[in-house]
């Protein structure tokens, strides 16, 4: 039965996925809106649209990715702008706040949500803002946002990219491409944690395994080692940083390549391992840290990440999430990595949208009713 | 990467300490004749290994010639206590500051040594190369780590019975040690120095390294050092056994609230580490920064661990290294952590020696020309420390202030003979010899362990007095008590020092123990007197045989080596009555018996078999001299040969309590011939025939067995294999399943044991079992002629 229904959800639309460590929010601001419809916009709504739109930076802590906005899009039959805002998971008890203020909850609309905090904060929501939250799985998001923004691409080009000649620092350059065939595909999402999925289809994909080791990781050691406060402090801090004055290589063990094992000199023996010793923890620096946490912690998810790719027998790895956001030593170490120990076997894939899918998804979720039958 | 490579990375416990003086008696033991050195040596211990021989007394048994000078004895045999020279390992671990001190013992006391060179491996080797070139004048020749730990660890699980176990924290005993799989490959050996390196060992000879990660020890060790400032591993260790790691990590019900119940994710599992630390401007208590380190790197060797032996489908999975040596902690997290990735599929295996597999594959390869493999060896209880006793491992630092030097010990003796699976075992590798596990029962462990300990003044007597023209006798004797009395003290605390703690492994240990101070034969003069008397008896008892109709004297044959098996100095309850009225006959015995219907009685059956055909080939292992082997075993022996059943008698190699062994079978067996047509027959046609079982423990390892014993019973077509007594066929093998009909014999001698078998003293067990799908009666029938 072929279902035909104009009707389409009431604005606004927000998709909103709330990590362990941020919120990310997804906003469709319609361009499309006719003199009719303005004039019966409730003033509710147009100052919310007019709060989002007009600014790139909210309250202390939320942020509007003004680079990744999507211009133009069609979404429900609808065109309009697809903005990008994120915050921590932190100020959600003045997000919610801020929805009472606002008297949300008057304009009837669904609040589709997404991640572990849809349902930590679901009463909290109901209670303090009188709004119902419809909970979402996150993978499910994640993989239907991720396809549908590499459909529709990045404002004209591609939104996904890989690195040519990864092993070579030299000559290693980022480059556009499509997934234009996307299955099968191995996807790590690096959040606070790490998981990674096989995926078949937009609807057959299985949870194949996951780490603690991830973003949450790096900067909570880097907070403790080095005293920074912000992932782009601690960022800021890696690149400036040596890592082999941290860890002990092959060759600080073995004098050179240990052959016998087809090692080189260069590959990291003992992540941290220099500091066994109490003289060199008392002359290291705080970069030198960090880029060694920043490295450790990379490595390790690129090698769980082909370990399972040989495992499901998946060549294509993509790599998504918020730890990669303005961290080029991380991608361009990934790509090495599966690179390298491969042998060109595996190929590894990066989202321009990194961390935002999974609010997308939660957004088309919302638009799903009116979707295609 | 493979040993802790940081050798600069613990520079405190270096330091040169020339003011304690060693233990000659205990450390370095036998250094006059060593030879081919090895030396192992890690970021804070050394492992030295060395080869030498061992001399010591054995009684030998040797026959009169009756023919020439029949009046000079009226003994059957005489007995000589002679010296023989055999091989034994060493292997000493001590801590790197001592280095210099136990260099400088080794030249003072190597005498007879024409070795040059001393091989070596780990990462401190080099650090140490001109020192020890410079006190012991051998030449240091290196060689690659991970060879020698592979060829390390396949000796132990081809040499030492128990070697491997399963850690498991909050089970009665923490310690489950695995049965001997007789095919030790393929398996994964994860080892956790500062790097990790994950080794596939495919055989012997074929090993590859398959992966490995730079997060390992050094990571915990390095991290650990900078977030609590403390400086040692152990004591990194020590913090976070006392930390809450919820309080650093991101859990997933920080996430969610509760559990993700779609992907069946529990609250409580770590979702990001260390995942708290980013958001609170609090500070973290070092207990809890170390613990949530700890799960970390645990977790994350471990899920590496998994999906290599998942790529690999590979089920044995054994971890060492630094990081794991003998550290309950580590054992813990990371088993953890397998049971978790795998979802119990793959179990973590841990080793007993696991801290002198370098040393160990280090002298193996120096030790080439002299064919090692091609020999079996065997853990010597009274020379090795035993799992967590001592270990320099643990704590160290305490021990350095303590004065006393700190060290652990390995010794393995090599074997006569080689030893293998009995061919009839109807799967090798789920035989458990022992039918009590004392690690996980403890109210039998605590009944054997007194039980021992009050039997130790008999043994200590019997002992002097099997060495009357010895006067340092006495105080030998001595030394063996207290060290016997020692060894039980350390099995009380730590039940799982050597493997899983058995009735036979408390056997075996005393026997060690005594070979150590030269009592190698207390019962000689005992089991020569017994046998004199027996055999005085002998035709009287087959001519009384003959006498009665075939159903009755099959039952009379059975009552024989029942009776014949009371007369036993290993049980303490006979021994008492052996000791008091030596008189005590074998008629007496017969009447002390129990009356039918047995404990466990399956004579019936066994008397319809024999109505059938004759068995093809029986291979009886014996129990004691005398009355049992004279006048009960022989008498069924005879009856069995008669039927047109060839027989292999299988005795112990060497000597155990009161035990016939080989050398003394041959003689008695010769002395019955020449009494009796049947057996002289038999042994000429070759129907009888004599092996040595290679062992010398009153208790019986199936999985151990002389190479040869396995060929004959192989060769032969073995068609029922017959246990007797309470060592062999109640402590060990009640639960022994074979591929063809067996026979278990044996009387309680002992009222515990009697009592936890539902019976009461001389309770019989006659136990005939035919295995699953041969039917016992017609199985001559269906076998081919």
């Amino acid at each position: 039965m072929k279902l035909i229904t104009e009707k389409k959800p009431a604005f606004p639309w927000f998709g909103m996925d709330i990590g362990g460590t941020l919120v990310k929010l997804v906003y469709f601001e319609p361009v499309d809106i006719t003199a009719e419809e303005e004039q019966e916009e409730v003033e509710n709504l147009k100052s919310i649209r007019r709060y989002l739109t007009s600014n790139v930076a909210y309250g202390k802590t939320g942020v509007r990715d003004v680079h990744l906005e999507l211009r133009n899009l069609t979404m429900c039959g609808r065109t309009g702008n697809l903005h990008f805002i994120r915050f921590p998971t932190q100020a959600m008890p003045r997000f919610i706040q801020m929805g009472r203020d606002k008297n949300f909850s008057s304009l009837h609309t669904t609040l589709c949500a997404t991640g572990g905090g849809a349902y930590k904060f679901e009463n909290d929501f109901r209670t303090m803002a009188d709004l119902e939250l419809l909970k979402l799985d996150e993978l499910d998001c994640l993989i239907r946002g991720l396809l549908f923004v590499d459909r529709v691409g990045f404002n004209g080009h591609p939104e996904c990219y890989y690195f040519q000649n990864p092993s070579d620092t030299q000559s290693c350059v980022k480059k556009p491409c499509t997934l234009d065939n996307p299955f099968p595909m191995l996807l790590v999402n690096i959040g606070s944690g790490v998981s990674i999925l096989a995926v078949y289809s937009e609807n057959n994909y299985k949870r194949v395994t996951g780490t603690s080791l991830g973003g949450g990781t790096f900067l909570g050691l880097c907070c403790l080692l080095t005293g920074c406060e912000t992932f782009e402090e601690a960022l800021e801090m890696a690149s400036k940083g040596d890592s082999t004055n941290v860890d002990k290589l092959v060759k600080d063990i073995y004098g050179g390549d240990y052959e016998r094992f087809g090692l080189q000199g260069s590959a990291v023996a003992s992540s941290f391992g220099h500091m066994m010793s109490k003289e060199k923890r008392d002359s290291i620096s705080k970069e030198d840290l960090a880029r060694a946490t920043l490295v450790t912690i990379t490595n390790n998810i690129g090698s769980i990440a082909r370990m399972c790719a040989v495992n499901e027998k998946i060549e294509r790895v993509v790599f998504v999430g918020n730890f990669l956001r303005i961290n080029t030593v991380s991608t361009k170490l990934l790509a090495y990595a599966m690179d390298f120990w491969s042998k060109g076997q595996l190929r590894a894939l990066f989202l321009e949208h990194e961390g935002y899918f999974g609010a997308v998804g939660a957004l088309m979720e919302l638009l799903k009713t009116t979707e295609d039958p | 990467m493979a040993e802790c490579g940081g050798v600069d990375s613990n520079p405190s416990s270096h330091t040169m300490d020339k003011s304690i003086t060693l233990p000659p008696d205990e450390i370095f033991r036998n250094l006059e004749n060593a030879k081919r050195f090895a030396i192992d040596i890690g970021g804070s211990l050394t492992k030295l290994a060395y080869y030498s021989t061992v001399q010591h007394k054995v009684a030998k048994v040797r026959s009169f010639d009756h023919t020439a000078k029949e009046a000079a004895s009226d003994k059957l045999y005489e007995i000589s206590v002679q010296e023989e020279v055999t091989a034994r390992l060493h292997f000493i671990k001590f801590e790197n500051a001592y280095i210099e001190t136990c260099l400088d013992f080794i030249k003072d006391h190597l005498v007879n040594t024409d070795t040059k060179v001393i091989k070596a491996t780990g990462g401190g080797a080099h650090k140490f190369k001109e020192l020890i070139e410079r006190k012991l004048g051998l030449k240091v020749d290196k060689e690659d780590e991970m060879t020698c730990l592979i060829k390390g660890c396949n000796f132990v699980l081809k040499n030492i019975p128990h070697e491997a176990f399963v850690y498991a924290k909050h089970a009665d005993s923490e310690f489950r040690f695995q049965t001997t799989n007789p095919d030790i490959f393929p398996y994964l050996l994860v080892n956790i120095g500062s790097g990790v390196s994950i080794v596939k060992v495919e055989s012997e000879d074929k090993f590859e390294r398959i992966g490995g990660s730079s997060i390992g020890g050094g990571t915990f060790w390095g991290l650990g050092a900078l977030l609590t400032k403390t400086k040692r591993f152990d004591e990194l260790l020590q913090l976070a056994s006392k930390g809450q790691h919820t309080s650093v990590d991101m859990l997933v019900k920080d996430i969610y609230g509760g559990s993700y119940g779609y992907l069946g994710l529990t609250g409580d599992l770590i979702a990001s580490s260390f995942g708290k630390s980013a958001t609170a401007d609090k500070e973290f208590s070092k207990e809890d920064m170390a613990k949530s380190l700890l799960h970390m790197i645990s977790n994350d060797i471990g899920q590496l661990a998994c999906l290599y032996a998942k790529l690999h489908n590979l089920s044995r999975v054994y971890f060492g290294g630094f990081f794991i040596r003998g550290h309950p902690v580590t054992m813990h997290t990371i088993t953890y952590s397998i049971n978790f990735f795998t979802k119990g599929e793959v179990q973590a295996l841990f080793l007993r020696h696991e801290g002198y597999l370098g040393a160990i594959g280090a002298f193996l390869k120096g030790a080439e020309e002299d064919n090692p493999n091609q020999y079996s060896w065997g853990e010597n209880y009274a020379g090795s420390s035993g799992l967590m006793s001592v270990s320099p491992d643990m704590n160290p630092m305490q021990r350095a202030r303590s004065g006393t030097f700190p060290f652990d010990m390995l010794e393995m003796d090599r074997l006569e003979r080689q030893l293998m699976n009995l061919p009839l075992l109807q799967d090798p590798s789920s035989y458990i010899p022992d039918t009590v596990d004392l690690t996980e029962d403890a109210l039998a462990r605590e009944y054997w362990l007194d039980c021992f300990e009050e039997a130790l003044d008999g043994v200590v007597k019997r002992a002097v007095a099997s060495q009357p023209d010895m006067p340092e006798a006495a105080l030998r004797a001595e030394k063996f008590r207290q060290k016997y009395r020692h060894k039980l003290q350390t099995l009380r605390n730590q039940p799982f020092a050597y493997g899983s703690l058995t009735v036979r492994s408390l056997l075996d240990t005393r026997e060690h123990c005594l070979n150590e101070f030269n009592f190698p034969d207390p019962y000689s003069k005992i089991k020569q007197r017994e046998n004199d008397v027996a055999l005085k008896y002998y035709q009287k008892a087959v001519k009384s045989l003959e006498e009665l109709s075939w159903e009755e004297r099959q039952f009379a044959l059975v009552r024989g080596v029942l009776a014949g098996n009371v007369f036993d100095w290993g049980a303490k309850a006979v021994s008492d009555v052996l000791e008091s009225d030596p008189e005590f006959g074998f008629e007496q015995a017969k009447r002390q018996l129990e009356e039918r219907p047995w404990l466990v009685d399956s004579y019936d059956q066994w008397l319809e078999r024999l109505k059938g055909p004759p068995h093809k080939c029986a291979l009886f292992f014996v129990d004691n001299s005398g009355v049992d082997i004279i006048l009960g075993v022989m008498p069924f022996v005879r009856e069995l040969l008669s039927r047109g059943t060839e027989v292999v008698l299988a005795s112990n190699s060497g000597p155990a309590l009161n035990d016939v062994t080989n050398g003394e079978l041959q003689i008695l067996t010769e002395r019955i011939a020449a009494m009796d047509p049947v057996i002289q027959a038999s042994l000429s046609e070759d129907r009888l025939t004599l092996v040595q079982s290679g062992s010398s423990s009153p208790c019986l390892d199936l999985s151990r067995l002389d190479k040869v014993l396995a060929m004959v019973a192989r060769e032969r077509q073995t068609d029922l294999v017959i246990i007797e007594g309470m060592g062999r066929a109640i402590h060990t093998n009640y639960y022994a399943m074979l591929s063809c009909e067996s026979l278990k014999m044996a009387v309680i001698k002992n009222s515990w044991l009697a009592d936890r078998l539902g019976g009461k003293l001389f309770s019989v067990v006659f136990k005939y079992e035919v295995p699953a799908g041969k039917p016992g009666q017609d199985s001559a029938a269906l076998t081919p002629s």
